[in-house]
């Protein structure tokens, strides 16, 4: 297992390198630079603030001295803010975006499996096409959307929850549950079509045949069994919350990193964009791992080569 | 001998869209303690969804019993409730599956597996249930039991996971074991060994065998009695001898004829033309009626009864009719060319 998690970790630096090689390319190739819309500043400023964030030499040295400090772990220098580091924007804008993405995927899961399984106990009534019309809608209508309508009748007619902003538990509550519909959606209709296929399966016939009661059989061998395509969606979906947030964030104007990345982009911000694209990769390589670990752990079959010895 | 198991003209359809398929018209047997019944017929004839019936496992909603009683040490399995039933599977009556590549959960260890049904019908600790589980292991033959409780189903082999569940079947000593064509799925070789062990287990723990087949070796091997089953009914019984020497239903001389032979002149395999008859619209007569080469007017029309060929021995066939042409069984359905 030690191995294979080295071995995993390897594949993960490689990734990142090459992600941060074409980002780092692709970059420079965007139209502009930093302070070109800077009318106010004359030439020679424009030349010295060059000089001062080593954007002055050839494009090369300036990936080598990135990767240089990047295998320090220094994202460098924010070109926004003076002498504020890429580093410190990552991690108070991370807090927001991932308790937001968090809450949305705990609360999306566990709403999802519940109504999924529901649904596959009760398949073919009334529960089971509600749940399935729902699920449709979820998956459908864009999460931007729900924010909007959130907004308007529990935020403005209402008046039950805060419209925007970041001050508190209350202000998570429309964010999260904006982003968890899609998340509900995907989980119910897999955890639906898995629970189905399963109760057909010998095993529970067999399980049943030893006499136990059908709420054992279902939590102990349907649900259980079910959730192994669920891990798999989960990782992708875990990424998507994360980074897909950004849309969110702006919605409810949430200093999260997601947002930061936009800015970032129009005002060719080079070390943030560098950072955050870095730091979107890096997760979504840790995600991948975790799940592909947990999957050894819920299903025996699929434990990775030189697991046991 | 003592009555353990009595089906009593038990009629069970599954609702599908089409209409109401009729699976089984009207069973009757009767199994004693410790005594093997064979139930044989080809696909569709009704014998999984009598077993299934009998543990009340049939599909929820779908599959019904629609009439008749299922009798077990005088209570009537038919109208029991699911609480009760719990109480009896596993612990009285308990089931062998066809494949047991899908019938151990990949997800569980076996040792868990063997221990579910003691955990509840024995109110066994954890330590008790798992050196039981172990015990049960070496008994069904399997190496380093202590070892391998511990694995998961694809560790083991097709016929070592057939084991596992006849353990898991016989963990709490159940008074009839049903098993659904429980050598089917494995290579010859392993069906001996597998049949071996069953007849085995059957002098040790003197449980009662109801085994559904339709592979006439696998009854020589392991049955005392044999039920043919066509159409949803049973169409013969009698002793293995009675059966295999004196069949007296062309049915079972076809099923007997299509047995392959190893002294066989000609190399083609005989079969029994047509297909069983559709059990949305069963026949109203004898349902071998339009497959049957020796069919009469009234077999089309009406359903002979069971005729008493010997005490232990009934068939229901217009030709054991005083009225009907002698006809003797065709020379193909004779075992061991002996008449």
């Amino acid at each position: 297992m030690l191995r294979y998690i080295t071995k995993r970790v390897f594949a993960m630096l490689l990734t990142l390198l090459i992600i941060a090689t074409i980002t780092f390319f692709l970059m420079k190739l965007l139209p502009g630079s930093p302070f070109n819309n800077q009318e106010k500043l004359s030439e020679s400023q424009r030349y010295a603030l060059n000089e001062k964030y080593g954007l002055n030499d050839p494009v090369p040295v300036q990936y080598i001295n990135y990767l240089g400090k990047l295998a320090q772990g220094d994202l460098g220098y924010t070109f926004q803010f003076d002498g504020r580091t890429v580093n410190s924007m990552i991690v108070n804008g991370m807090g927001p975006s991932a308790t937001v993405g968090f809450e949305a995927l705990l609360f999306g899961t566990l709403v999802g499996l519940v109504l999924g399984i529901v649904a596959a106990l009760r398949h073919n009534s009334f529960i089971d096409y509600g749940a399935m019309i729902l699920a449709v809608f979820g998956i459908a209508i864009p999460s931007f959307v729900f924010a909007g309508l959130l907004q308007y009748y529990v935020g403005v007619k209402l008046e039950w929850l805060p419209v925007a902003f970041w001050n508190g538990p209350e202000y998570h509550i429309l964010p999260a549950f904006s982003l968890s519909v899609g998340v509900i959606a995907t989980v119910a209709r897999f955890m639906r079509t898995e629970m189905l296929e399963i109760l057909g399966t010998d095993y529970i016939l067999m399980a049943r045949s030893k006499g136990i009661s059908k709420n054992a059989v279902i939590i102990k061998h349907c649900v259980r069994n079910s959730m192994i395509p669920i891990i798999t969606i989960l990782g992708p979906m875990a990424i998507a919350l994360i980074t897909g947030s950004l849309v969110i964030e702006n919605i409810f104007a949430i200093p999260g990193i997601g947002e930061q990345f936009v800015k970032s982009i129009n005002l060719n911000d080079y070390p943030v964009i560098m950072g955050t694209t870095l730091f979107y990769s890096f997760l979504i390589v840790v995600i991948i791992l975790i799940v592909d670990i947990l999957y050894g752990i819920i299903d025996p079959r699929i434990r990775v080569a030189g697991g046991k010895s | 001998m003592e009555k353990l198991l009595e089906l009593d003209n038990l009629h069970v359809s599954f609702q599908t869209y089409g209409g109401e398929v009729k699976a089984v018209r009207g069973v009757s047997f009767t199994l004693e303690k410790g005594e093997s019944l064979a139930i044989v017929g080809e696909s569709g004839s009704g014998k999984s969804v009598t077993s299934k019936s009998v543990m009340r496992l049939l599909p929820n909603k779908i599959g019904f019993i629609k009439e008749g009683a299922i009798r077990f040490q005088g209570k009537d399995l038919a109208k029991a409730s699911e609480r009760e039933m719990e109480k009896i599977r596993g612990a009285e009556i308990s089931m062998i599956f066809q494949d047991p590549m899908t019938s151990l959960n990949p997800t569980m260890t076996i040792g868990k597996q063997i221990m579910e049904g003691l955990r509840k019908h024995q109110n066994m600790s954890k330590s008790e249930a798992k050196e039981r589980s172990i015990n049960l292991l070496k008994l069904v033959g399997i190496p380093n039991p202590e070892l391998r409780v511990d694995e998961y189903p694809h560790q083991f082999s097709g016929g070592m996971r057939q084991r596992v569940v006849i353990a898991i079947a016989l963990a709490c000593n159940p008074k009839v074991l049903i098993a659904d064509e429980p050598t089917t799925a494995l290579d010859v070789t392993i069906q001996a060994q597998i049949l071996d062990l069953m007849r085995d287990l059957q002098d040790k723990t003197g449980t009662a065998i109801i085994l559904i087949t339709h592979d006439l070796g696998v009854v020589a091997n392991l049955a005392q009695r044999v039920a043919v089953m066509y159409g949803g009914m049973i169409v013969e019984t009698g002793t293995v001898d009675e059966i295999f020497y004196k069949p007296k239903h062309p049915y079972t001389w076809g099923l007997l004829a299509s047995m392959p032979k190893l002294n066989a002149e000609s190399k083609e395999l005989l079969a029994i033309p047509g297909t069983p008859p559709d059990l949305m619209n069963p026949p109203k007569g004898c349902p071998f009626a339009a497959r049957c080469p020796y069919a009469m007017e009234v077999c089309v029309e009406n359903m002979p009864d069971a005729t008493d060929v010997s005490s232990t021995h009934k068939a229901a066939c217009w030709l054991l009719d005083e009225r009907a042409p002698k006809v003797e069984p065709p020379e193909e359905a004779v075992v061991g060319g002996a008449r």
